[in-house]
């Protein structure tokens, strides 16, 4: 028991390691621009603890937390689908002009939606795990320019006269609204509205977790992940597990923007937000790829970005914040591998040990 | 010896006829299409003034590679390198610009090697991070920097001068008459030639002279051999005494220093400011040559060409691009008829379908959008990447950490 309590607390020493280590340099930084850490910090702590600050991180959270998993299923894989970004705007565009176009009962418009999102982005990731599987065309490469390949298809559909339209009085170009029997309540609480979808992307964690820890394909995965050739000795078909985890994990991707339409846009424009996937990717390095890791690296990410969102007042610029969740990144990274060499070392040395015992043994 | 000298003789030509033949069939096309504007010689300056900063991304990415480390934070090292240079550039001049760039890029690749050859860290990892903290970078630096300067803001600095164009002489007067005759495809040679040889930046003569000085010293030195080796196979080359972790250190340097000096090449040359979001995936595009040009760096110059004029083409007529198609379909049946002769199995299939598909595109639709231009470089990557694989040789070293006490 000892001993698992003694690793667990040195897979936690790592990221709080390096948060301290972030906020050491960011304290620096702020110091050589010549602000007062001492006072700033204080700002920033009460502004990010308001009811309506942690009810906008719950939110950006859903989000990232989404877009961290789905890169966490594909590195539990060694696979780099840093195609997120792509799939998930494809996903939810076409999402966004499926649910316009129909109307259905509520519950079942909504399921439709989702199951759109996720099937365009598995598909879209599917070409990357074909690839990798039928033509051994690395992941990395092909997300990169499946990536752009979906930002020409979208600029292409999203004009009017195709598949959107001009929005009155702005410059924004977008899809027709969703009816409102395609909408996700939010939840009221004090501070405001929070993203319905947050408890489906609890389920999908738990579902995550579930299917890592509880069944024969999670089982065969994590094998995989340890060592490919190793598995593959064991009877695990690496191919089908290559191809079956990227479209897990663009299906995934293709969530990412569901809390976003369904919980507040409803309509896919010019404005919505991209770029998850570097972030979906950092945090799933955050959180080592664990269903609950990645919820406590999308709240750090989303907390850090709203809280800084006070420095401007302060005089500060707030984009020291992406500096300081760089350092996170960075630092977590290594503080990992530290980690895993002194773990490496601590178990030679039980070998060690354990072996020497048995020759004793063995002599006697 | 003299089967040597033969050989390079052949590849020289064959280089030549290669080029030329291009050219040619680009002047056939733009006068059947009636595009004149194909290759006008805009549209070859512009390709050069888009293809150098690819090139450079992509040589970064080839040091990288061959010394087997992937960089997927030559995308985060331009845009340090555009942020440098614009910062140097607007006070002290360009070229002070293009060394702060250099400068900037390369510590970030020696950041790079840091992570990857020292602690062991995922190479796509570190990239990931690099880009990630390279962004941050920018943008808190132009806060705190380029704010109340003028012109500049926390997404763009102050205007950068630019660097000074040349011109062989006596060039002009000769080929002007010649280029705007008309005579089919005389005239089509002759602007191209005006349009590489007329008004180049210092910068872009100084990226062709970087590929052949790259590829000396990759495939002519001991040192570019210890490098490849290193590459390929670390743990052969430490037991013959080559240290791999310092060559890799020294090849991510250079990597990340190529990837500056592109970044400086945005700045001061294609234009005359730092904006956020300039490099615009450049970097990546710069590692799809890397895979274009087959791990070569003559061939990859080839590749960034190619790249560089479907992305000058994309600010060009509507039709002109159309004419791009018909280009594309012809280089299929090209690669088609090549890989049946060379009897690559099953590859010419493919090659035929996207041939034929695009010729009947062609036909057919007449137009191609925009939007569609802009990501012709990856989907030729794509294409190239997965028809293609046969011929492809990567060095074998890639994304493997190596240490002395865990040789697998």
């Amino acid at each position: 028991m000892s001993k698992r309590w003694e690793r667990v607390a040195l897979q936690l020493a790592a990221p709080a390691l390096a948060l301290v280590f972030a906020a050491a340099l960011a304290a620096v930084i702020l110091r050589l621009t010549g602000a007062d850490a001492g006072m700033v910090m204080p700002e920033v702590l009460a502004f990010g603890s308001t009811p309506a600050s942690l009810v906008a991180v719950v939110n950006k959270a859903t989000t990232y937390y989404l877009a961290g998993i789905a890169g966490a299923i594909g590195f539990r894989m060694l696979l780099f689908n840093i195609g997120i970004d792509g799939q998930y705007r494809l996903a939810v565009f076409t999402a966004a002009v499926v649910g316009a176009a129909v109307t259905l009962p509520a519950i079942l418009h909504v399921a439709l939606i989702m199951v759109v999102a996720m099937v365009v982005g598995a598909l879209w990731a599917g070409i990357a795990g074909y690839l990798k599987v039928a033509r051994g065309v690395s992941e990395v490469i092909s997300t990169i320019m499946l990536n752009s390949i979906a930002t020409g298809i979208i600029a292409y559909l999203l004009a009017p006269g195709r598949l959107a339209e001009r929005q009155a009085g702005s410059n924004n170009i977008r899809t027709p609204e969703i009816p409102a029997s395609g909408w996700i309540p939010g939840i009221e609480v004090e501070g405001g509205t929070v993203f319905g979808f947050v408890l489906g992307a609890a389920l999908l964690g738990t579902g995550f977790w579930i299917l890592l820890n509880k069944t024969r394909f999670g089982f065969e995965l994590r094998a995989s992940g340890l060592s490919l050739r190793a598995a593959a000795v064991s009877g695990v078909n690496s191919r089908r597990m290559i191809f079956i985890t990227m479209l897990m994990s663009g299906a995934t991707a293709g969530l990412v923007g569901i809390p976003q339409l369904l919980g507040a846009s409803h309509q896919y424009g010019l404005d919505f937000p991209a770029g998850f996937g570097f972030t979906g990717l950092a945090i799933a390095i955050l959180g080592r790829n664990h269903p609950f890791g990645v919820a406590l690296g999308a709240l750090l990410w989303a907390w850090l970005e709203r809280s800084a969102q006070v420095l401007d007042l302060m005089g500060v610029s707030r984009e020291i914040v992406t500096i300081m969740q760089a350092t996170i990144v960075l630092s977590v990274v290594v503080a990992y591998e530290a980690v895993r060499r002194v773990n490496l070392r601590r178990q030679q040395r039980l070998v060690g040990r354990a072996s020497v015992d048995t020759a004793k043994t063995v002599v006697a | 010896m003299k089967i040597v000298q033969l050989d390079r003789f052949n590849v020289l030509r064959s280089w030549w006829m290669k080029a030329l033949a291009f050219v040619a069939l680009l002047s056939i096309v733009a006068n059947v299409a009636g595009t004149p504007d194909l290759l006008s010689r805009g549209a070859v300056e512009a390709s050069l003034r888009f293809a150098a900063p690819i090139a450079l991304a992509g040589l970064g990415g080839l040091w990288a590679e061959r010394s087997g480390v992937l960089n997927i934070g030559l995308e985060g090292m331009m845009v340090i390198g555009t942020w440098m240079g614009a910062w140097a550039g607007y006070q002290w001049g360009p070229w002070v610009g293009v060394g702060a760039a250099i400068c900037g890029g390369a510590l970030f690749g020696m950041f790079h090697a840091l992570l990857t050859v020292t602690y062991g860290v995922d190479q796509a990892v570190s990239g990931i991070a690099i880009n990630v903290a390279a962004l941050g970078f920018g943008r808190f630096l132009s806060s705190v920097f380029f704010e109340g300067t003028p012109g500049g803001g926390i997404s763009q600095s102050p205007r950068v001068p630019q660097i000074e164009t040349v011109s062989l002489p006596g060039l002009e007067p000769l080929l002007e008459p010649v280029a705007t005759r008309g005579v089919p495809i005389v005239s089509d040679f002759a602007s191209v030639l005006l349009g590489a040889l007329t008004g180049v930046s210092l910068l872009t003569i100084l990226t062709v002279a970087l590929v052949v000085v790259s590829w000396w010293l990759l495939f002519r030195t001991s040192f570019g051999l210890r490098l490849r080796a290193v590459g390929e196979n670390p743990a052969a080359a430490d037991s013959l005494g080559v240290s791999p972790n310092r060559l890799r250190y020294a090849a991510l340097t250079v990597s990340g220093a190529f990837a500056g000096l592109g970044g400086a090449f945005l700045v001061t040359v294609a234009s005359s400011i730092y904006r956020e979001g300039q490099v615009a995936g450049r970097g990546f595009i710069g590692l799809a040559t890397v895979i274009f040009g087959n791990w070569m760096p003559g061939r990859l110059a080839g590749g960034s060409l190619l790249f560089g004029f479907t992305d000058a083409l994309r600010t060009r007529q509507e039709a002109t691009v159309t004419a791009l198609v018909l280009v594309g379909a012809i280089a299929f049946a090209y690669l088609a008829i090549r890989s049946m002769r060379r009897d690559d199995g099953r590859t010419w299939i493919g090659y035929a379908v996207a041939a034929v598909g695009l010729g009947l595109w062609y036909m057919a639709v007449g137009l191609v959008p925009s939007e569609f231009v802009g990501f012709a470089p990856h989907l030729t990557t794509l294409l190239v990447l997965s028809l293609g694989h046969q011929s492809l040789r990567p060095p074998a070293g890639i994304g493997v950490p190596y240490r002395r006490s865990e040789v697998t």
